[in-house]
């Protein structure tokens, strides 16, 4: 039943994906970011058949959270729903359909205000990882407030350039950098844009 | 242990401050960061510090970092939009008169000789770039070193000769000077053994000892051996040799963003992502081959997020300044 709907959304998601594709480069070409290997083609995507999970449900909010006299601290629930709607870059899914994001990757520590978030590129030689870092990166920083100090790092043995990508995700002068580009803000803005889920 | 007291909060930028710089005289303070602004600060008839003058419109992006020339008269500041604006005031008021050009991206670092004829830059083009001072507002390009393999993130001049450190995102420090015979400059020293980036450097008013700070959340102390040392260190092609003599970890949980040594007191302050201002101290009497330095500061919670950047007053002894991501600027008095 996934499977149907994502061959057809996949077409149609064509022109967006050549689209996104023509941003990047010329933001590649500027800004030497390498997201994309070399030998990618236009509008291949890199990993054809993502396996495709069942999002959770909403969360029901308890007694507690609604009264406003206790002292609600974030939680990993409520990092991970910040960020379980992010537009995956090469298709039309969640971050969390595609399992890049998932709850139990996310710890929090409120008394030290420190954050980890592991995300799992969907394959091991993903271009697209340090962008998806990124749009998570971008979103907490939005959201949160700024005494809490994010760290996005790639799930331990599930990429081939993994210190690669988290050196250059910790790197906060290159992610400044990153984000005062026009067309890389816009790509990021594109996977952050919430979308109404099924 | 000292005491780090605060002196006054200073607070107009819009946005994360990245750097400060005091002038030579001691009497005024450059900040910079990203609200593309140039800010100077100095002590109004109360005996407070205020902001009196803004400089606009001499970068596109953010502004890195900001530096006064050794004779005061001139202010370098680097930018994302890869350009270094040099800033004189010959007409009473500051005024960007050169723009020098030529990095593919983002200027993180620029920085004065202690003779004011030359400028370095570096980028995250990999490149470092050395610049003569001509004449009135002309700059010539001496030399485009490309020995690092990644984004370079700091350079700073030796405070008597004409060496270049530089500090990268690929681990190393290197150091450059000029070849004699030909004036062309060289690497003349690589230094190894952090972990992580090296975000910042500071020698110690000798010249002969250089401190670092990285990614890697440790400091390392580096000493120079001139060829011919009674220790019996190796040099190569007449060059100095220089060796990790000390390194202070466990003091700091995050990434250490700037470090500063300071040359009337020798104090050693950092600036740290854990939000705090760390002082050092050199033990007296120590082995200069296997020096001491303890931590005689903590100031937790120093500002409310990163430590951008530490900077020690030229003049007036233990007179500190720093700004954090905060948007904040503070003035610590420091004693012991």
């Amino acid at each position: 039943m996934y499977q149907t709907s994502l061959i057809s959304s996949v077409i149609c998601h064509n022109r967006h994906c050549f689209e996104l594709r023509w941003n990047l480069s010329k933001a590649k070409n500027k800004l030497r970011f390498k997201y994309f290997s070399i030998t990618n083609k236009f509008c291949q995507l890199e990993n054809q058949n993502p396996n495709v999970y069942k999002t959770t449900d909403d969360r029901t909010a308890t007694l507690d959270e609604e009264d406003d006299t206790v002292v609600d601290e974030f939680d990993q629930r409520e990092i991970f729903d910040l960020i379980r709607d992010i537009n995956d870059p090469e298709h039309p899914l969640s971050l969390e359909q595609l399992h890049v994001v998932q709850e139990n990757l996310i710890s929090i520590d409120n008394g030290k205000n420190s954050i980890l978030i592991n995300f799992t590129p969907t394959i091991p030689h993903c271009s697209m990882a340090t962008l998806i870092g990124l749009s998570i990166r971008v979103k907490l920083l939005r959201c949160l407030p700024s005494r809490f100090k994010v760290r996005v790092e790639v799930t331990p043995g599930t990429h081939n350039a993994e210190h690669q990508v988290n050196k250059q995700l910790a790197d906060k002068e290159r992610v400044a950098a990153a984000l005062e580009n026009s067309h890389l803000i816009k790509v990021i803005n594109q996977c952050i844009a919430s979308r109404n889920r099924g | 242990m000292g005491k780090l007291e605060l002196v006054q909060t200073l607070k107009k930028d819009n946005g994360r401050v990245w750097n400060l710089d005091w002038h030579p005289k001691g009497d005024s303070l450059a900040s910079c960061g990203e609200e593309k602004s140039i800010r100077i600060w100095t002590k109004d008839l109360t005996g407070k510090w205020s902001n009196r003058v803004v400089l606009t419109d001499g970068h596109k992006r953010t502004i890195r970092q900001v530096s006064w020339s050794p004779c005061g008269n001139y202010l370098a500041s680097g930018s994302f939009d890869a350009t270094t604006c040099i800033w004189d005031k010959k007409s009473g008021e500051f005024e960007c008169n050169a723009t020098l050009e030529g990095h593919e991206n983002e200027v993180k670092s620029i920085a004065w000789s202690k003779s004011g004829h030359l400028l370095a830059t570096c980028s995250r083009d990999k490149s470092v770039w050395v610049w003569e001072v001509a004449d009135e507002d002309e700059y010539d390009c001496a030399a485009v070193l490309n020995a690092h393999s990644q984004d370079v993130k700091k350079v700073i001049f030796h405070p008597e000769k004409d060496l270049l450190a530089s500090a990268s995102y690929d681990d190393t420090i290197k150091l450059f000077r000029d070849d004699p015979n030909d004036g062309d400059w060289v690497c003349c020293g690589t230094l190894a053994g952090h972990e992580s980036t090296v975000w910042s450097i500071s020698f110690d008013k000798t010249g002969t000892r250089l401190a670092s700070c990285s990614d890697d959340n440790t400091v390392k102390i580096w000493k120079e051996y001139p060829p011919g040392n009674p220790e019996g260190i190796a040099t190569q092609d007449g060059d100095s040799a220089w060796k990790c003599v000390c390194t202070l970890s466990g003091h700091h949980e995050r990434t250490i963003y700037d470090i500063h040594w300071c040359h009337l007191t020798g104090f050693i302050a950092t600036a740290s992502g854990d939000d705090a201002i760390r002082i050092f101290k050199e033990e007296e009497g120590c082995d200069p081959n296997s020096p001491n330095f303890n931590l005689v500061c903590v100031v937790d919670n120093a500002h409310n997020q990163d430590v951008n950047c530490v900077t020690w007053n030229p003049v007036v002894p233990g007179l500190l300044a720093s700004c954090s991501d905060d948007g904040e600027i503070k003035i610590w008095e420091f004693r012991e």
